[in-house]
């Protein structure tokens, strides 16, 4: 097994650009990812990590910029398929072939490349061993998935993609998906994988950068991000008589608060100190004759993050 | 742990199919069930017994005995409207009725009614004492290889090439397309003419499967033999496999549904299951449409399948066939190759 080049980043891109007929899906991108980082991105659907994701893997081409992959470019010939072995690529919504087994699609997949992992290995990497002869129809969705991490894997990649690797999947499998990532990141390698979970996020990646509308509008560790918001509680809350725009002024000024967001009725503090804010928030509504419908709170996520860039949330649920 | 990836792709594809079992009916079981019926239909037919009936009434009896010691002659005494529905449905093919003078009842467009009408009307009237003037002898013969079912068997054969071709192969290149598959193919180093090659390998086995289990049955149940040699019947229908799996990609190689192939695949197979000659003799299309209808793969295929079949003929008897065959296939790979729609 090579190790990964020790100078050089992983990837490299600037000023990326993708159109599809009138919609913009990247919209010049700068990106770098240090060779053994795990870097997400991060954003809603449609905010173009998939577009970026792909144009990366070389499978599809940008309308305009510089895509460095490993140290080398796409060029479209031959010369594509030695840097096709160093990568480990899993798409979104893949489908298997239904009536093949775990370990006669990893033989597969294994076939294609010069140095692959044995079946063995690969099973043992992704936890499949007592699925093997399993057909890929008769699979859980964690378990199909980690199939197609185990693809991904077979030929002892330098640099993996996932793309929403995790989207779907119960608590459990989405662990049992974090270990496998942990575990190949443990050798050095890169990986780059794209979500909208921000926990995902938060627990994998070294770096993040967060898309919308095809740009990367924050960039930096997930602390690094959550610290920027300048504090590191949020609290959410709603109001029984309905609206509270007309408090913002009185909100903005109580202790600890940092910034005041209200959308559709739920108005959202970023908090410093919690023990400060609350009793103050509480007196400010008493005083006002406003009773409280719902008040919950928690740490700042990369979520805030995204909300207080944009005013919208990443995920609608 | 290389394996080769031409080897692992035609076993994907194999394992596929051969896990589907409705796929499995349609190739193999269908031919067979077709080749049975069509041939229990078709077996009796022929010059063998015809069936008249004999009208009751004065005479009756007399007049079928007389028809019944002629040869292939069968006749039963009917009712006057029996006799009438009879005839209508076809259950015999002339009504006589005795008296003077006799009446035979027929439709004049059916041949058998006519060749009825001739056998009776001998019987009868040699019974009466009618003499020959010339001395004749019958020779009959019955030429192996002139029977429906053996002009039916190489047409199927060349039927059931063309659809597990163009189905085996087009279907499944659609729904890699569609799943994705293809895309994540393409993402590793996989060359993609080994991938196009390998849904023309993975007809091979099958092939033969399927060309033992037809052409066994045709043998064993109807006693249909292969009167040339079997390597140039199987030199035959490979590169009717091949030929078909090559129009099979083409068809399949810009579709993005599956509903979008299946139309495209019947409106391939549609004209030739009924121009290229699988039931009947294509010579009954007119004279200004033969070229046209010789120029099909199927039409191809089917004339050199009973070349060998049927008249045994060598290699060089079929070449022409054999090679408009050979011609659709490489076309249509090179064509297919050129245009694939890979994303």
């Amino acid at each position: 097994m090579t190790a990964p080049a020790a100078q050089g980043p992983a990837i490299r891109c600037a000023g990326l650009v993708k159109r599809y007929g009138d919609v913009t899906a990247v919209a010049g991108l700068d990106l770098t990812v240090a060779a053994g980082e795990c870097f997400g991105l991060l954003g809603p659907n449609g905010a173009g990590k998939t577009t970026t994701v792909e144009i990366l893997e070389g499978l599809t081409l940008a309308d305009a910029g510089l895509v460095e992959v490993l140290g080398a470019s796409w060029s479209g010939g031959s010369a594509d398929r030695s840097l096709r072995e160093r990568l480990g690529i899993q798409l979104q919504e893949t489908k298997l072939p239904e009536k093949l087994s775990v370990e006669e699609t990893i033989r597969l997949f294994a076939s294609f490349y010069s140095r692959a992992h044995t079946v063995e290995e690969v099973l043992a990497l992704v936890g499949l061993g007592e699925k093997r002869n399993a057909w890929y129809s008769k699979l859980s969705g964690g378990q199909k998935q980690r199939l197609a991490v185990a693809c991904a894997l077979v030929n002892r990649p330098e640099l993996l993609f996932l793309d929403e690797p995790t989207t779907g999947l119960d608590p459990q499998s989405r662990r049992q998906l974090w270990d496998v990532v942990a575990t190949f990141r443990a050798d050095g390698h890169t990986v780059v994988l794209t979500t909208h979970y921000m926990e995902e996020a938060e627990r994998l990646c070294d770096r993040v950068a967060i898309m919308d509308h095809g740009r990367v509008i924050a960039l930096g560790t997930p602390r690094e991000l959550i610290a920027g918001l300048g504090a590191e509680h949020v609290v959410e809350f709603t109001l029984a008589g309905g609206e509270a725009g007309a408090l913002d002024g009185e909100l903005r000024v109580l202790p600890g608060v940092r910034a005041v967001r209200s959308t559709d009725g739920v108005v959202s503090l970023t908090v410093a100190e919690l023990h400060h804010t609350l009793p103050a928030l509480m007196a400010t509504l008493e005083r006002k004759g406003l009773s409280l419908a719902s008040l919950t709170t928690h740490h700042a996520t990369l979520e805030d993050v995204f909300v207080s860039l944009t005013g919208r949330r990443i995920r609608d649920d | 742990m290389t394996e080769r990836p031409l080897a692992q792709l035609t076993l994907a594809w194999m394992r596929g199919f051969y896990r589907e079992p409705e796929a499995l009916f349609w190739v193999f079981g269908f031919p067979i069930v077709l080749a049975f019926a069509l041939g229990i239909a078709f077996k009796n037919r022929g010059p063998g017994e015809l069936r008249v009936g004999v009208a009751r009434g004065a005479g009756d009896s007399a007049a079928a005995s007389v028809l019944e010691t002629a040869p292939g002659l069968a006749a039963v005494v009917l009712d006057s409207a029996a006799a009438r529905a009879a005839l209508r449905t076809g259950r015999v093919a002339l009504v006589v009725v005795p008296g003077e003078p006799v009446v035979y009842r027929y439709d004049s467009t059916r041949t058998e009614s006519r060749l009825a009408r001739l056998e009776v009307d001998e019987a009868l009237q040699r019974q009466r004492g009618r003499a020959d003037p010339v001395l004749v002898r019958d020779d009959r013969t019955t030429e192996p290889g002139s029977r429906y079912i053996d002009f039916l068997i190489p047409g199927l054969l060349g039927m059931n090439l063309m659809g597990s071709g163009l189905w085996g192969v087009g279907f499944t290149v659609v729904q890699a397309r569609t799943k994705g598959l293809l895309k994540r193919f393409l993402a590793t180093p996989m060359r993609k003419g080994e991938y196009l090659l390998s849904y023309m390998l993975s007809r091979l086995v099958f092939l033969v499967i399927e060309v033992a289990a037809l052409i066994g049955f045709g043998w064993l149940v109807f006693d249909v033999g292969v009167r040339g040699s079997v390597a140039v019947l199987g030199l035959v229908t490979l590169i009717g496999a091949f030929s078909f799996a090559g129009l099979g990609l083409l068809v399949a190689s810009r579709a993005k549904t599956v509903e979008a192939v299946s139309g495209l695949m019947n409106l391939v197979m549609l004209p030739m299951w009924i121009l290229s000659g699988t039931f009947f003799s294509y010579a009954r299309f007119p004279e200004a449409l033969q070229p046209f209808v010789k120029a099909l793969p199927l039409t191809g295929l089917n004339d050199a399948l009973r070349g060998v079949m049927i008249d045994g003929s060598s290699l060089a008897g079929i070449a022409a066939p054999v090679a408009v065959v050979a011609g659709w296939g490489a076309l249509s790979f090179i064509v297919a190759v050129k245009i694939f729609r890979w994303r």
